[in-house]
């Protein structure tokens, strides 16, 4: 079964404990929706009792200004329990909302507080369903669930109170079928949560098969299987059928059950005032408002069972919500950080190793150093271990062994913000949020004003495109930026890594090909981009490698050559071989397309 | 309300049923009406005996007994009612999931192609509830209100016309508000639910490009943004909840105020002697009988707007003809082809693509013969061999398979003598040996193992606990990358297919395997026809004829040998791959 699908117990204390904390900034609404709950279940309660006082004060004494004035009060009762009965209704959502807004608040921000680390083990998918599905269960439970149970509780009270003060006897024959409808209630709701559960499983069981056949469809045309896919599919359907069929017997039987035995509590009722101690002592208005009582008692009670089913759900995903927010998964910043106060962009990795899983290194003993404003090109087969290195100088992962330093200063003594702020990364794939232009050159930084992005714009060449859009830098960008080309993609993300301004460059070139215009312009927009910066690019282009202070071969996590591309080519060794490989027919096509 | 009328042909296969059904209702109502009455006469007795002071049980257990006995019988028919009604609703929402499936396996590629999944799944799933929904309680409770009601008002009014109208005063604005009300809250919930899925795709989108936050520090600025969506949700759910909470103390409102109203009027009628006291407790009693189909009316209308609404929905896909089936043209008399395959002048342009995918193609693969595609990626090797089995119907020229038009084979005929590993490799979370024998009608044990060999998969199975009977996907195991192609391919040879397509279906097998592999195809493929698409010169340099595509023409062809000694595009790619393989070695 999914992790999403157990269900647990209905109460847990532990768990109780922790989701009540969240309440506490609003407790006094909750006392408030308390007592207006009690409020709202006293008038509910107190309406057979004007039936009473109507036909025994004054029907029976024919006292017409009497019924007037009682009736005049009845409305006036119903009109202001109406009135707190839907004040308390909003309130106790206000409640539920604002609970939940903290909560989804907390595990959204604890959630950008994450190492990349977490995110390699946690499905986006999964952590998605926390920050939304499970925090919305909780709603039910926050909102209606804890001041509802108070109102029902006290409706049952207060419907008992009256009855009582009534007549106890006829109150005692009256609550004799409760047994019953508790007992009925109580077997109904296993019955029914059953055939539910049964239900909830037959309908995951025909999407997962709808899924899977409607991707693999050309799977099942190609091998003729269409029919007996249908055959298959058919007896899932069946079986949700019967479930279903099965789950409206629980209902049928059970909604005619509650009538009779409401019937058979009113046939009690008549009853019993034929016999003589009680007919001495009631009146023809109590029975009529018993009557009322006995159709008011059901309501309640069957509120106060569905709770169950909204705590078990609860519990099970405040468990989920509660087990992500103990992941502790993070890079912290140090105790003491040290300052820099300007940031020259001199970079050192010595005698580095680093494994995403130990033992599997994928980087051994790597060590280089990269002067100020020098531009260095990585290049090396795929698992070479390039992208890592990058990951790293931004401190996404911890190393094992070993120090990167920024300025002669390790990494780790640094605030990650200071230390990311100075570095600015350039993706192979180029991510795009959706929003406009403006938005994914600047990121939102304020710090950033409109002329600073169109002046980044100009220099890396993107405003020729950005500036035929009918909204310019206002044009709206889709999510992942689905309406722009994959050339001008990355002319963007140039813009916003120019627009940070940063001391150092990190770009991880795009391997895929755009036609020779843009190819031309992504060219030169690299060229500006690497100018008085110090640069790491992990290089695809020809041009990139060629215009490099240095070139570092990696090879299965090893540094296995360095130089610039002359020295390289004549070494003939791992370069010289991706030279032909990679490169060559770029020169090629430079030449063709000049 | 239109749509709802395609529903006829599958509520009349259950019409004796539905006719039951209306019966019912129609007696439990019957039997409903009269309760109000046996508990006022009842009334009416207790108070002369009250009076009298000579109340004895036995004058009142007759009435008590008929009231019971009633409410018994009434609740029989209630619960046929459900027992026929929603069952049938129930049986006709399996028949329309299954009419929907069974369409859809129809429709072509391209269809699939130009439909997101998850449309699909929403008309499976969501509309198919709604329209359901509005069957079962569409026919049930309007017949039920109007029973009841007819019923019950012409009891009412026969007993006291005025006082009956008087109550009845407030009980259509119960059904107009909560037909309005329903409306409003249908729309503010809709935006409530645009501003939750905008809440979610921010979260989505945060997380998918969580290297770019970090990477520009930009945390707090995410956190602020999502604070904000977050706020506009909650400010949304405010509103519906606004909505909503006035919708119960409303109802009671107007209920009560019949009440009251019923109350006074028949208090002053007791007085004056016009109404006895057991007839105003029927009349309140009539009064809570009243109050559910009220709401239920308004409540329905909702529910039919939003059935109608969904089997419009439905009504586009099943409206939507397939695009490749056979046709007048097809020629039954065909039971099997050879293998003989011939593309004379034939393009193929994508529906709203700008230009051509294949272009002039002229290609002939004589049958038995083991014939190689290469390119580069788009060059239009999968689309070539995709119009083999028609999930794309040319756009010009002709496809001959034995010399016979293509369209003129039966699809069935043609799709079962060919053996298709796409190139991504699709198994079904079922076990390895469902998967293999997944095309072949009668495939024994035996038959799945000899394809597993051929396929190299024998060994990898043999290692898992359960061997074939191993379970994949979610609630089995995952297999890797090359394992998958070897299952694939091992599903296709089990079809003991005229012609064989491997479409780059040996990329993540290593060539040492690889090899292994083609050996052995070369063994049961010798009378068939082969046709392998391939980044890789080790799968393809053994063929008997390679073709090179290049933008959807063919730009060169010949054996190994002759393309290497071309020093074309097919010897540079050779020349790359001996490089690849040194730097491998290094």
């Amino acid at each position: 079964m999914h992790e999403e699908e157990v269900l647990g117990k209905a109460y847990d204390g532990k768990l109780m404990k922790r989701l009540l904390i969240y309440l506490r900034p609003y407790k006094w609404y909750v006392v408030l929706g308390i007592l207006l709950s009690i409020i709202v279940s006293a008038m509910e309660a107190v309406r057979p009792y004007f039936t009473k006082i109507a036909v025994d004060d004054n029907i029976a004494n024919k006292d017409e200004q009497g019924l007037l004035w009682t009736i005049l009060l009845f409305l006036a009762v119903m009109i202001v329990r109406g009135a707190i009965q839907y004040l308390n209704a909003y309130l106790t959502q206000w409640i539920g909302q604002k609970t939940i807004f903290d909560l989804r608040m907390q595990v959204y921000e604890h959630l950008q507080q994450r190492g990349l680390k977490f995110f390699d083990k946690n499905p986006i998918g999964r952590l998605i369903t926390r920050v939304t599905n499970d925090i919305e269960v909780l709603n039910d439970m926050f909102s209606s669930g804890i001041v509802m149970v108070f109102s029902d509780v006290f409706t049952i009270i207060g419907i008992l109170y009256f009855m009582f003060s009534m007549n106890w006897i006829l109150a005692l024959i009256s609550l004799s079928v409760l047994p019953l409808l508790f007992y009925g209630t109580f077997l109904f709701r296993k019955k029914a949560r059953e055939a539910y559960r049964e239900v909830r499983l037959q309908i995951a069981r025909i999407n997962a098969f709808m899924q899977e056949h409607i991707t693999g469809m050309m799977v099942d045309q190609v091998f003729n299987r269409e029919e007996r896919s249908f055959g298959k599919f058919e007896n899932i359907n069946a079986s949700h059928r019967d479930a279903n069929i099965k789950s409206i017997f629980y209902y049928a039987v059970f909604y005619p059950a509650v009538e009779i035995i409401g019937a058979l509590a009113v046939a009690l009722i008549i009853l019993s005032t034929g016999i003589g101690t009680i007919s001495a002592t009631i009146t023809l208005g109590t029975v009529i408002a018993f009557l009322q009582f006995n159709e008011m008692f059901w309501r309640p009670i069957r509120d106060l069972s569905e709770k169950y089913n909204v705590m078990q759900t609860a519990m099970a995903s405040s468990e989920r919500i509660f087990k992500l927010l103990d992941d502790k998964t993070a890079i912290h910043d140090p105790a003491e950080p040290v300052m820099l106060p300007e940031v020259k962009g001199e970079i050192e990795f010595r005698n580095v190793w680093f494994a995403y899983n130990e033992p599997e290194w994928v980087l051994k003993d790597i060590s280089f150093t990269i002067k100020a404003g020098e531009t260095v090109a990585f290049v090396g087969h795929t698992g070479a271990g390039k992208t890592t290195i990058i990951s790293l100088l931004s401190r996404f992962y911890d190393i094992q062994k070993g120090e990167i330093l920024i300025d002669g200063v390790n990494v780790k003594a640094l605030r990650l913000g200071d230390l990311r702020r100075c570095i600015a990364v350039v993706l192979q794939d180029v991510f795009l949020f959706s929003g406009d232009i403006s938005s994914n050159i600047s990121l939102g930084e304020s710090a950033i004003s409109q002329e600073t992005i169109e002046r980044a714009a100009r220099v890396v060449g993107a405003s020729r495109f950005i500036e035929r859009l009918p909204a310019r830098y206002a044009e709206e960008v889709k999510e992942r930026g689905s309406t722009l080309s994959v050339g001008q993609k990355q002319l963007i993300s140039f813009a916003r890594a120019l627009a940070f301004d940063p001391k150092i460059l990190v770009l991880d070139e795009a391997t895929s090909s755009v036609d020779t215009e843009t190819e031309l312009l992504i060219q030169e927009a690299i060229r500006k981009l690497l100018q008085g910066r110090t640069s790491i690019v992990i290089a695809h282009r020809l041009s990139t490698i060629q215009s490099a202070d240095k070139i570092i071969v990696m090879h299965k996590g090893e540094i296995r050559e360095k130089g610039t591309h002359q020295e390289l080519l004549s070494q003939g060794g791992i370069y010289y071989k991706l030279y032909q490989l990679q490169y060559k027919d770029q020169e090629v096509r430079t030449v063709s397309s000049a | 309300m239109k749509p709802l009328l395609r529903l006829i042909p599958y509520l009349a296969r259950y019409r004796k049923t539905l006719i039951l059904g209306v019966l019912t209702v129609v007696m439990s109502n019957v039997f409903t009406v009269a309760v109000p009455l046996f508990v006022g006469r009842a009334i009416d007795i207790m108070k002369a005996g009250l009076s009298a002071g000579n109340l004895k049980a036995g004058d009142l257990l007759g009435y008590a007994g008929l009231m019971l006995g009633f409410t018994a019988v009434a609740g029989f028919f209630t619960f046929l009612t459900r027992e026929t009604i929603i069952v049938v609703s129930r049986k006709v929402e399996y028949d329309l999931r299954n009419d929907f499936l069974s369409h859809i396996q129809k429709l072509s590629l391209s269809f699939f192609q130009n439909t997101p999944t998850g449309d699909l799944m929403a008309h499976a799933t969501n509309d198919i509830s709604a329209v359901r929904n509005s069957l079962g309680p569409g026919i049930m409770y309007p017949t039920d209100t109007m029973m009841t009601f007819t019923m019950v008002i012409a009891v009412m009014l026969y007993q006291d016309w005025q006082l009956t109208l008087m109550a009845l005063i407030p009980l259509p604005f119960v059904s107009y508000a909560v037909y309005r009300l329903g409306k409003i809250v249908n729309v503010k919930f809709q935006e409530r639910q645009d501003k939750y899925a905008e809440l979610t795709t921010r979260a989505q989108e945060n997380l998918s490009g969580i290297r770019v936050v970090k990477a520009y520090v930009r945390e707090k600025y995410e956190i602020g943004l999502f604070k904000s969506l977050s706020m506009d949700y909650l400010q949304k759910n405010l509103v519906l909840a606004k909505v909503q909470s006035i919708m119960w103390p409303l109802m009671f409102l107007l209920v009560g105020l019949s009440l009251v109203i019923t109350l006074y009027q028949g208090g002053l009628r007791v007085i004056d002697g016009r109404l006895t006291i057991g007839m105003l407790t029927a009349f309140l009693g009539y009064l809570v009988i009243l109050i559910w189909p009220m709401i239920a009316f308004g409540w329905v209308v909702n529910i039919l707007q939003q059935g109608a609404a969904s089997m419009g929905r439905l009504a586009r896909i099943w409206d939507t003809p397939p695009e490749i089936q056979d046709s007048e043209r097809t020629d039954y008399s065909i039971q099997t082809i050879e293998g003989k395959i011939e593309f004379r002048d034939v393009s193929f342009q994508y529906r709203g693509a700008q230009n051509p995918a294949l272009y002039n193609m002229n290609l002939l693969i004589p049958q038995g013969s083991t014939i190689a595609i290469v390119g580069y990626t788009g060059a239009g090797k999968s689309t070539l061999v995709n119009l083999l089995p028609r999930l794309y119907d040319i756009s010009k020229g002709e496809l001959l398979i034995d010399d016979i038009p293509i369209h003129q084979i039966p699809l069935k005929v043609l799709r079962e003598n060919i053996g298709y590993v796409p190139q991504e490799t699709f198994l079904f979370s079922d076990s390895i040996m469902e998967n293999i024998s997944y095309g072949a009608d009668n495939g024994t044990d035996d038959h799945v193992r000899e394809a597993a060999e051929i396929s190299q998969l024998v060994s990898d199975v043999d290692d898992f606990p359960k061997g074939f009977r191993t379970m994949l996907g979610e609630r089995g195991i995952t297999l890797s990358g090359g394992q998958k192609q070897r299952a694939s391919i091992a599903r296709a040879v089990m079809r003991q297919p005229r012609i064989l397509i491997l479409d780059d279906a040996l990329s993540a097998v290593d060539t040492h395997t690889e090899e292994e592999i083609l050996k052995r195809l070369r063994g049961v493929m010798q009378e068939r026809t082969s046709i392998l698409i391939s980044h890789r010169i080790s799968t393809v340099k053994d063929a008997d004829l390679i073709v090179v595509l290049h933008d959807g023409e063919i730009v060169e062809r010949g054996t190994h040998a002759e393309l290497v000694a071309l020093g074309g595009k097919y010897a540079d790619l050779h020349q790359k791959q001996l490089l690849e393989r040194e730097l491998e070695e290094l």
